[in-house]
């Protein structure tokens, strides 16, 4: 009996809170979402230790292919194994965070647009990105992540670089406008989903397409493939240019010192475009309903 | 007899079928994908210190094939056979008056087979006619030496679905056991990538690994037919490898027959 008064007294309390809760800025949301969608993931250890595994073995494999024709063929072009782990490292590295973190944006149009759960997320007074990209952070992804990071740690060690300031600035340039250009990739590929309704796998291409490419050097590649991938879609300005500048080799296509540090800031500028983009989208907004 | 197991291939080309533009993008991703292993490759062949154990112009083809039957290869499930597990309905699957077996295989079958039917088309008239006809010509997929080499290459392609939708329904019988295949299919993509030649055509991997590459049954899902095709496997010499592919098939089929048996007898349905 005399539990109940108290009962309702607390919940009286807790609605008070509700009513004036402590709002959690743009990044306090997005690092609750993350906590929310961690402890989910945990609920399922198995399923999370075997997909891991999967991404794991899959990219241990990828390595071992670029070895094996390495191994078979010498050399490509003027290009030695330890550059190309380079390449293949830092694409590796930073796109297992984008994988990770823009998952939201990836499943955009299938899981929001399609089924109307947008308009749910446009009813919350709050800021619209950290909760599509706080939808799940997909954990399993360090299965990409560790076969990358051995390769960049390997190539690097191998590559005998003749380390300063710059030289550890462009590679920090490189790895942040990787992760960038492919995060901006997919707010775009999410933001053609407000007109198309669905997600566009065609986008595939530039993301899962775009990896496999910037794991060789540009150089290597047709010419207008090269220029589609460095002024079009600038792949090229994030991975190629400064890691070259990182391994202080004369670069085949010509770039020069200055252009290697400014390249990757097409990446941030990409980044910021793609954001542009996701708000005019979301302002053309119309609901399929549910 | 036949009628329900091919009755299920005819509704399943119906169904693809109707998502045509689905299947012209598909052509799309593995066009760009296609040429970007092809400018990988050429970049490696051109700076061969000693004489590759391949001909360019095979590699072309092992490419162009790979790209346009990828998707025969057993790297999903029967995405109907997977929902009947999680909702239960493969209780209605067991009352059928059909060997289960067969009936899931020829459903498996039909799927892989009508999926890709309708996506190589594109990928193939562009390989085939217009990479010559826009100046692209070393690029360009070639037909097959002789007709001996063609035949040889149609009976291997056969192999081929036969043998993917072995090794699918020997996944699909775990369902059994994991409800869930979303495990051991991201364990199966990369090795099977590697072991089939998608990753990179098999003779072009290390010389000390040739003996147990050609031993290992997944050569069937993609290195056997493609080298049929460009002649690197003389049409004379197809025979012997058209012969292990299919036994493998069969080791496959009866593996994955006695898994099935098994699973039936201990079967739990999830829901209602």
């Amino acid at each position: 009996m005399d539990r109940a008064p108290s009962g309702t007294a607390s919940r009286e309390a807790t609605l008070a809170d509700d009513r004036h809760p402590r709002k959690p800025g743009t990044v306090g949301l997005y690092l609750r979402l993350i906590g929310v969608s961690v402890r989910g993931q945990m609920q399922y250890r198995g399923t999370f230790l075997v997909m891991s595994f999967g991404q794991l073995l899959t990219h241990s494999l990828e390595p071992f292919a670029i070895w094996a024709l390495f191994d078979r063929f010498g050399s490509l072009a003027v290009w030695t194994l330890p550059q190309v782990a380079l390449l293949y490292g830092t694409v590796s590295v930073a796109f297992a965070f984008t994988d990770a973190l823009a998952r939201g944006f990836d499943l955009f149009g299938d899981q929001f647009i399609k089924t109307g759960n947008f308009d749910r997320i446009l009813l919350r007074p709050r800021p619209l990105v950290p909760q599509v990209a706080g939808h799940e952070f997909t954990l399993f992804r360090v299965g990409r992540l560790l076969p990358g990071l051995v390769v960049l740690v390997w190539a690097l060690w191998s590559l005998d670089i003749d380390w300063n300031a710059a030289r550890v600035l462009l590679l920090a340039l490189s790895l942040a406008g990787t992760f960038l250009f492919f995060y901006g990739l997919i707010i775009l590929q999410a933001t053609l989903a407000f007109w198309t309704t669905e997600t566009l796998h065609i986008f595939n291409l530039l993301t899962y397409g775009g990896v496999e490419t910037a794991q060789y050097p540009l150089a290597i590649y047709a010419r207008d493939f090269r220029r589609f991938f460095t002024f079009v879609v600038p792949l090229g300005c994030v991975t190629y240019f400064p890691l070259v500048g990182v391994m202080g080799v004369a670069d085949p296509l010509g770039s020069t010192a200055w252009m290697q540090f400014a390249a990757p800031l097409a990446g941030f500028a990409f980044f910021g475009a793609s954001l542009l983009a996701w708000r005019t989208g979301v302002r053309h907004y119309t609901s399929t309903g549910s | 007899m036949l009628r329900p197991y091919l009755a299920v291939l005819g509704a399943r080309y119906r169904e693809v079928l109707q998502y045509r533009s689905a299947a012209v993008a598909n052509s799309v991703v593995q066009l760009f994908w296609g040429g970007i292993r092809l400018m990988v490759l050429a970049a490696f062949f051109a700076s061969a210190s000693t004489e590759p154990p391949m001909a360019f112009a095979a590699v072309v083809a092992y490419i162009w094939l790979g790209q346009a039957f990828f998707g025969l290869l057993p790297y999903s499930l029967d995405p109907d056979i997977q929902r009947k597990f999680l909702e239960g309905n493969v209780a209605w699957e067991l009352l059928r008056p059909v060997n289960l077996y067969a009936f899931w295989y020829a459903r498996t079958f039909a799927h892989r087979v009508a999926d890709t039917t309708i996506r190589m088309l594109p990928l193939l008239f562009v390989a085939l006619w217009v990479l010559p006809w826009v100046g692209l010509d070393a690029w360009a997929l070639k037909p097959p030496p002789s007709l001996a080499s063609g035949i040889a290459f149609a009976v291997a392609l056969f192999g081929m679905a036969a043998l993917a939708t072995a090794v699918t329904m020997l996944f699909q019988t775990t369902l059994f056991w994991l409800v869930s295949g979303r495990g051991l299919q991201a364990c199966m993509y990369g090795l099977i990538s590697l072991l089939s030649g998608l990753a990179v055509p098999l003779p072009l991997l290390p010389a000390w690994l040739q003996p147990a590459l050609y031993w290992q049954p997944f050569r069937g899902l993609g290195d056997t037919p493609f080298r049929i095709y460009s002649g690197d496997i003389a049409a004379s010499a197809a025979p012997v490898e058209i012969a292990l592919q299919f036994g493998w098939t069969a080791v496959f089929v009866g593996i994955g027959y006695a898994v099935l048996s098994r699973g039936r007898g201990r079967l739990v349905i999830q829901g209602g």
